[in-house]
């Protein structure tokens, strides 16, 4: 890799795991190249520390190709950094100058508490999934692509839907800490289609009782999880889980 | 509720009531401010004091009076409870965070804005409301009724009354720009045709009840109106 010319201060959140407290701790980096990747700026910086001797930082990260939602980095007050409809791993140094400082921590709630320095637990996501975020088929051979008519309208909002990676940008940014965006792409994908109905007033029960469960926060409508989403979910889909959740409380019969 | 299960506990169902009360307090405000508007007829108070007679004297007002009560309460409980839980799911804070970058101030302050109204509102019932019905209007107006604006025109003597009034109209009128469009979101009003229209007409709303309201302790202060 070529080295480039700019040099950096960085505060990084260093916590020793879920049990102590944390603080953010001072590191310089020199001689990075504008076109690396703000993960490959902290490979550097972990080879750096590790020659030294010292512990080097854990972070998140898997695909590096924007598409896996691990790279949780709160960086200078933003999730995934100053640029929008990306991850961390497509965050590059050319967005920052030389000489800047920048401050980075892990994404803070109660529901995704930290495992150390910069990685928290995001099983909370799993579990509400897990609660719901399904549909029940017998297995066998694939239907035939046309057997169920579904508007393009409705399956291009249902896709739309279905580009959340869970990667928790939503619920770090959020005010509030809530998990609305993410668990309203999760129903919004399946309430949209036909193979999702038969659950889908069970599913929308199921799945805010387990966000609520969790330890998220109430939703308030700043908005602010839709600007921060690297897959750009809409909040039409929190009003249409709403929707779905009232339909279910006061028509249907049965309560989750 | 029985038979409901958690539809009024849940995360959406709290945000419900929110919605709805405060869609309910949204209309009173329209009421409210129309019938304070008409001072600006300028006519000593006598069309005023008609309107302030017939709303202290019909039994539908009188009775609606304890549902708007019931609801103000729920909104308030309900918002500090709301506070509260929000605050306890990010025990730790960011030591950098920049809301500004993705949201309005106003959308992340509700509670903030709530509080100052709610200390306004303790002020205000205290001067007009309990003075209505309970310590009583001293003077009667031409027409016989009792003179409810003369009340006005001595209580915003005082300037830092109006100063109270004026700044807590500038909290209202950025409580409703966040509130009016967001109660529409809660109550799973999202909709390509109407979110726009309602958007607008929340922005309207919130600009014309709050000057209007600002207007009137002002214009009494400096002798617009008498």
């Amino acid at each position: 890799m070529s080295t480039g010319n700019m040099n950096l201060t960085l505060k990084i959140w260093r916590q020793k795991n879920n049990k102590t407290k944390g603080n953010l701790v001072d590191y310089k980096v020199s001689e990075i190249s504008p076109d690396m990747s703000f993960l490959e700026m902290f490979d550097v910086l972990n080879e750096d520390l590790i020659s030294k001797g010292d512990e080097p930082i854990v972070f998140d990260h898997d695909c590096r190709e924007g598409i896996c939602g691990a790279c949780s980095m709160f960086i200078n007050g933003r999730p995934h950094g100053p640029k929008e409809g990306i991850t961390t791993c497509q965050l590059h140094m050319r967005s920052f100058k030389d000489g800047d400082t920048i401050v980075v921590e892990p994404w803070r709630a109660s529901a995704f508490p930290v495992i150390k320095d910069l990685t928290v637990d995001r099983t909370a996501f799993d579990r509400i999934i897990a609660s719901g975020g399904f549909i029940s088929v017998n297995t066998g051979n694939a239907q035939d692509a046309n057997a169920l008519p579904i508007p393009k309208v409705q399956a291009d909002s249902a896709f739309e839907a279905a580009a959340c990676i869970g990667c928790g940008a939503c619920v770090a940014t959020c005010k509030n800490a809530s998990a609305m965006l993410f668990v309203s792409a999760k129903v919004s994908q399946l309430a949209q289609l036909p193979q999702g109905q038969p659950e889908r007033y069970r599913r929308v029960q199921s799945m805010v009782a387990q966000m609520d469960a969790e330890g998220f926060g109430n939703c308030t409508n700043t908005g602010a999880c839709e600007a921060e989403c690297p897959k750009g979910i809409s909040l039409e889909n929190i009003a249409r889980m709403n929707r779905d959740f009232y339909s279910a409380k006061f028509v249907s019969e049965e309560d989750i | 509720m029985a038979g409901f299960g958690n539809a009024f506990s849940s995360s959406i169902g709290k945000k419900l009531i929110m919605g709805i009360t405060g869609l309910f307090l949204i209309s009173f405000l329209v009421v409210h401010c129309f019938l304070n508007s008409l001072i600006f007829l300028n006519d000593g108070g006598l069309t005023f004091n008609i309107g302030a007679h017939f709303m202290a004297t019909n039994w539908l007002i009188r009775s609606m009076e304890i549902v708007l009560f019931a609801g103000l309460l729920a909104h308030i409980v309900q918002g500090f409870r709301l506070w509260a839980q929000n605050n306890a799911a990010r025990p730790v804070k960011y030591a950098v965070n920049n809301g500004a970058a993705n949201s309005k101030w106003y959308s992340r302050s509700m509670g903030l804005l709530g509080t100052l109204l709610l200390i306004f509102l303790i002020v205000h019932i205290s001067k007009f409301w309990v003075t209505s019905r309970f310590t009583g209007i001293p003077t009667v107006d031409a027409n016989g009724h009792e003179d409810l604006f003369a009340v006005m025109v001595e209580t915003f003597k005082n300037p830092w009354l109006v100063a109270l009034y004026v700044f807590s109209m500038g909290s209202l009128a950025y409580h409703l720009l966040h509130g009016f469009a967001s109660a529409f979101q809660t109550l799973g009003w999202n909709h390509k045709k109407y979110t726009p229209i309602i958007k607008g007409l929340g922005f309207w709303y919130s600009i014309i009840i709050s000057v209007l309201f600002a207007a009137m302790p002002l214009a009494m202060h400096f002798g617009l109106i008498k």
